[in-house]
């Protein structure tokens, strides 16, 4: 199974047209945020709304070393990560002193100061006009568009690299995210989703946890962010606004939370509507007033969260296990994904 | 001086707004655990309503705002019913994550239908107002403190002395023991909705009064009134009455007085780091209580 993902993914931008293949590049790279979300959302049932922040704080770390100061690749991507999550242990304590919604307000905070730094700081961000992102140079590979790298035969333009790279680091993103499910922290996340007050009687230190949690996710917005500002090149500080954090959110949720497959699958299908969306025919031209692609694409966002959590909260994950069972008629499905449900409607409303 | 008085009668005023709609987020939250973070969408959609009904329509003003508030305590029960209602029981955490969907879903939906330029609200009031001393007062703002006074005491009376009131208390202290008295807690749910919607449309008609209009950008503003209700303490309607005073007065106080090193529209940011200070040392905000733990 995973060796036929992995071929497919590794096959799949030679069958794309170059739009298509900017969709998936787009897709991989957010999935690397996503799967951080899905850490702090899915695994430690904490919700935050502040992810944006985070991707944006990579993105102008990467820009300042690898543009500004002309660092390596090599560094600013990492560095990305790392600021990233500095940012995410200092906003965690504030975090660890509230309970489950009030996090969701002060990260909701965190989203709107952030949007006003970033507007503000113009020697960093480039202010309300915006800034350039350097394009990577890893080695001898340049992925500046128009670039192509020819291996024997088979080229690789700018987007194919930018997709290949993402992919490396997406799977490193995703093999952290399925061990630390596995490891003693990723199970405390799982008990403290579940029941705060219970996990802190079992003897899970609450308060480390949720920062554990919170940096992990962050760490891995900041290097996701840092693509995805490198390969948009240009970005203006409302880039990261609240509306991307609740792209992120859906698109956990589309997938399946606290489930491996989950951010990647949910990030295929959130992140490639807005071009797919664009293609219908009904749509007037852009610009032009009436319902736009953007408001169409805002509206469909929302209510695949509000579809998936009331109709299949173990979003496609859940689907596709479900369609196995069926299919082999055995329950070889039942290893992954717990339900989030501690009640079922039954018991809270005879 | 004069420019204090001023200052401070605008914060006044938006305060009361806030309480507003801090008084909305309070009523779902008092029944359900649930922050309805979708009461921005809602609070612009009750604007939207109001000025369509009252410039496009061509109803005369108040049956405007009666008929927008009808509408969207009805849009509130719908959403209790056809959403909420399917996922009765599940943790708070998937009912709150919905809220939010519903949220960017009616909000996208808004600019979609009515542009994202700045509408005619359509009240009488505009930008009419009278002086006392050097001090100008809107009479739109008048208005938002009266209505803000009458929707809370309204609250009051319903909290206090009526059976719904009593039974919307009993379901937040506990909705199982409550429902095995035979309390129906889903009607409680559902008026508490359709409360919930008639206090975005009053706070959105506030919100969009002079010098502001009915746009998009209210809906961001409602999301300011989260500072309120945080440090009220999410249960206490006394609580969101002060916490909204508190932050109306911190934002309007900054946009006069804040340094412009702070950067532009420091303003807008204001309320939350002043909330982000108090969660820091009073955790349960400033009225509310950690509660009682029981495994």
């Amino acid at each position: 199974m995973l060796a036929v993902v992995v071929v497919f993914a590794i096959v799949l931008p030679f069958a794309l047209n170059a739009a298509q293949l900017a969709t998936a590049t787009f897709v991989v790279i957010a999935a690397i945020g996503a799967t951080g979300l899905n850490v702090v959302t899915g695994y430690a049932g904490q919700i935050s709304l502040g992810h944006a922040a985070f991707l944006g704080v990579g993105a102008y770390t990467g820009a300042v070393l690898g543009a500004d100061h002309g660092v390596t690749a090599f560094i600013w991507i990492p560095a990305a990560g790392v600021v990233a999550a500095l940012l995410g242990a200092v906003v965690g304590p504030v975090a660890l002193r509230l309970r489950g919604l009030y996090l969701a307000i002060v990260t909701l905070g965190l989203i709107f100061i952030a949007q006003h730094v970033f507007f503000n700081l113009d020697g960093l961000t480039g202010g309300p006009q915006g800034r350039a992102f350097p394009a990577v140079q890893l080695a001898s590979f340049d992925f500046s568009p128009g670039q192509v790298l020819d291996l024997g035969g088979i080229t690789i333009d700018s987007s194919g690299l930018y997709y290949f790279l993402g992919l490396i680091l997406l799977a490193a993103a995703t093999a952290f995210a399925w061990n630390l499910r596995r490891t003693r922290s990723g199970r405390a996340m799982v008990a403290l989703r579940e029941r705060e007050a219970a996990a802190a009687v079992m003897g899970i230190n609450v308060g480390r946890l949720k920062v554990t949690a919170f940096v992990v996710s962050s760490a891995m917005a900041g290097v996701s962010g840092a693509l995805y500002g490198s390969y948009l090149s240009f970005a203006q500080p409302d880039q990261w606004s609240l509306l991307l954090s609740i792209q992120f959110i859906a698109a956990i949720i589309v997938g399946g939370l606290g489930t491996t497959a989950g951010p990647v699958l949910g990030c295929a299908v959130v992140f490639a509507l807005p071009s797919l969306l664009k293609q219908l025919p009904f749509l007037p031209e852009e610009g032009s007033g009436g319902l736009s692609a953007g408001d169409l694409t805002s509206i469909t966002y929302g209510l695949l969260i509000v579809a998936f959590l009331t109709l299949e909260p173990r979003g496609l994950v859940g689907i596709a296990n479900r369609l196995r069972r069926t299919g082999n008629g055995s329950d070889v499905g039942s290893s992954v994904t717990p339900k989030l449900t501690v009640t079922t409607p039954e018991e809270a409303h005879p | 001086m004069t420019q204090f008085l001023q200052l401070l009668f605008q914060g006044v005023a938006l305060g009361a707004t806030y309480a507003l709609i801090a008084l909305g987020f309070v009523v779902v939250y008092r029944a359900s655990g649930v922050i309805n973070f979708a009461q921005g969408a809602m609070l612009l959609a009750g604007a939207y309503t109001i000025s369509w009904l009252a410039t496009d329509v061509g109803v005369p003003f108040l049956p405007a705002v009666l008929a927008a508030v009808a509408l969207l305590a009805l849009a509130g029960a719908g959403f209790q019913i056809a959403v909420l209602r399917r996922v009765s029981g599940e943790p708070t955490f998937v009912l709150v994550m919905i809220t939010i969907g519903a949220g960017i879903a009616v909000t996208s939906l808004m600019e979609a239908l009515f542009g994202t330029d700045p509408r005619l609200l359509g009240d009488p009031w505009g930008s009419t107002s009278f002086a006392v001393g050097d001090v100008t007062i809107n009479w739109v703002k008048v208005w938002g403190i009266v209505v803000t006074c009458a929707a809370l005491a309204a609250y009051f009376c319903f909290d206090r002395y009526t059976r719904w009131g009593l039974a919307t208390q009993a379901t937040a202290e506990d909705e199982e023991a409550t429902l095995s008295l035979g309390v129906p807690v889903r009607r409680v749910h559902l008026i508490t909705w359709a409360m919930a919607g008639a206090l975005a449309t009053l706070g959105g008609l506030f919100l969009a009064g002079f010098p502001a209009s009915p746009q998009p950008s209210i809906g961001d503003a409602a999301l300011r009134a989260f500072p309120a209700i945080v440090l009220g303490g999410l249960r206490s309607p006394t609580g969101a009455v002060v916490g909204g005073l508190v932050i109306g007065l911190t934002e309007v106080m900054t946009s006069g007085y804040a340094p412009s090193s702070l950067g532009d529209n420091f303003y807008a940011v204001a309320p939350y780091i002043a909330m982000i200070l108090i969660l820091l040392v009073r955790p349960y905000g400033l009225f509310g209580r950690a509660p009682a733990e029981r495994l």
